[in-house]
């Protein structure tokens, strides 16, 4: 397996603050990883970094090819979609738009309608709604609509921030099935960053662990979750 | 009664205008959440560009298409070389921005043409309509050619992929960079449409205002009155609010006494205001609110 991203000595900075004090790591292409790690630990920030969305340095390789300065814009259109902490929905257009929208940097038309009719076989709660304004969709409606909205780029890899953040239990686990599902069947490459440790562990095959901006554990995401000394002080449960 | 009926058509007439003014100076303020206090200066320009295509000899509607094209293309001219650089910039550096851009361009319109006050033709004639006393062809061809743009636009960002691109760059910056849209392009697009839709407008009222480098100073504060009520965050609210301030001022310089010809720019301020005071996200808008 080859890396698919590769992430080194990552620094991150908001204003005078550095967030992230160089991370490396790599995600092999068709695995799904989890970033774990408590609040304020950087999860987030490393997400929007590989994104181009804070002021960052270090080195970025997608496929090979270093992202550079690219714009935000510019790295989706690489195949990296990303579904941001809150979920970003276009909440005043109708669900159908929201998924337009997620294809927009798509030119093949035929293969956007038939993509559309793809998500709505995923998530069949989008059909029944998709004249509806998305932002009178439930929450648990919401995530799928913006996991959705990010399949439509036809991504080669996908980044969730806390997708269970605010979720009943069993909508999570409803959300995590059909993660799997994504990265087997559309071999997606996922990296996952989550709070919920616990289900991610489960989800994933590699996991990260890391705080106050470093990475301090890395591997198999059955061993991490298997470890007593790991689960007690990093994950606790 | 026919008095009444005619006030409200004539005011249909110049809120077309107002409410073009206005949708103008929201499309601008959607994107980058400032007020375009140029917008007026621009439509004016415009105007004047297509009447010296005109004393070139070109007929009325080749320049009235070829002005909206070099309207369209001057708004994004202006975008890129002024505004973008100031995006990350306070506001007060913003506002300085605009009224240089007032002064300038409306200096180099007085520089160009001069500032004596010109006929503007008409290609609708200015007899009666259709056979009636109430509106004239004039006034029937502004209203016309305002509602067959607004038709358009409103199907433009209905229903074309870019439209929808511009409307979910406007709405969430953010969220529309991470499905691949070029933000800082559909801020210059919109800035090319708006000074095109000035454009319109400038056109269509310079008949009635006559053409001079000061003529858009009052449409401009129509416009914005008819903005603010109908909600600086709502394009539909502006177009509504621009019909109800032209048929407002009508009836009030018509029915209030004392308040005439003179007083009716007084009262866009003072409508402003009551917006502001009673109901400051106007009758369409919805109110922001920013987490501090």
């Amino acid at each position: 397996m080859t890396a698919m991203l590769n992430v080194k000595d990552l620094r991150a900075y908001y204003g005078q603050v550095q967030a992230l004090h160089g991370l490396s790591f790599s995600l092999n292409e068709g695995s799904l990883t989890t970033l774990l790690g408590a609040n304020g630990a950087g999860k987030t920030t490393t997400l929007r970094a590989i994104c181009n969305m804070v002021r960052s340095t270090g080195a970025i390789e997608f496929e090979g090819a270093p992202l550079g300065s690219r714009s935000t814009e510019s790295i989706v259109r690489l195949g990296i979609a990303h579904v941001p902490q809150g979920r970003g929905t276009f909440t005043t257009m109708t669900v159908e738009e929201n998924l337009q929208l997620g294809a927009i940097s798509r030119k093949d038309k035929a293969g956007i309608v038939s993509d559309i009719e793809r998500m709505y076989a995923h998530f069949p709660v989008l059909k029944e709604r998709y004249a509806q304004q998305a932002g009178t969709l439930s929450g648990g409606e919401q995530q799928m609509l913006a996991v959705a909205r990010a399949l439509m780029l036809r991504p080669r890899l996908m980044l969730l921030d806390e997708p269970s953040f605010g979720l009943a239990p069993l909508i999570v686990r409803d959300l995590f099935k059909i993660l799997g599902k994504i990265n087997r069947e559309d071999k997606v490459t996922i990296l996952v960053v989550e709070q919920n440790a616990q289900l991610a562990l489960e989800l994933a095959d590699q996991a990260y662990v890391i705080e106050t901006g470093r990475i301090v554990m890395s591997g198999n995401a059955k061993e991490i979750a298997n470890n007593e000394d790991v689960r007690k002080s990093y994950l606790g449960y | 009664m026919e008095l009444f009926t005619n006030q409200v058509l004539a005011g249909i007439a110049t809120g077309a205008i107002y409410a073009c003014m206005a949708l103008a100076v929201v499309m601008i303020y959607q994107a980058i959440d400032h007020l375009n206090f140029a917008q007026g200066e621009m439509a004016m320009f415009s105007t004047f560009i297509s009447w010296q295509l005109m004393q070139w000899g070109i007929p009325y509607w080749w320049a009235f298409l070829m002005t909206l094209v070099i309207s369209f293309a001057g708004g994004i001219l202006i975008e890129r070389l002024l505004f973008k650089p100031l995006a990350k910039a306070p506001i007060l550096t913003n506002v300085a921005g605009f009224i240089a851009l007032f002064a300038i361009v409306n200096s180099v319109a007085g520089l160009t043409w001069d500032f004596t006050i010109k006929q503007y033709p008409t290609p609708f004639g200015s007899s009666p309509f259709l056979g009636s006393q109430l509106i004239s062809t004039h006034q029937a061809g502004m209203i016309g050619v305002t509602l067959l743009m607004l038709i358009g636009l409103y199907l433009f960002f209905q229903f074309t992929r870019i439209g929808l691109a511009m409307r979910a760059a406007a709405a969430l910056p953010e969220s529309a960079r991470l499905v691949g849209i070029n933000t800082s392009w559909m801020i210059a697009l919109g800035w090319g449409m708006a000074s095109a839709i000035g454009a319109v407008a400038g056109i269509l009222i310079a008949p009635v205002v006559f053409l001079e480098p000061n003529m858009m100073g009052g449409v401009l504060v129509y416009g914005f009155a008819a903005a603010v009520l109908g909600g600086l965050t709502s394009p539909l609210g502006a177009v509504v609010g621009g019909f109800l301030v032209g048929v407002f001022e009508n009836l009030a310089g018509t029915y209030i006494p004392g308040v005439g010809n003179e007083l009716k720019l007084p009262i866009a301020l003072a409508l402003i205001i009551t917006v502001l005071v009673f109901k400051p996200a106007g009758l369409f808008g919805r109110a922001i609110v920013k987490r501090v």
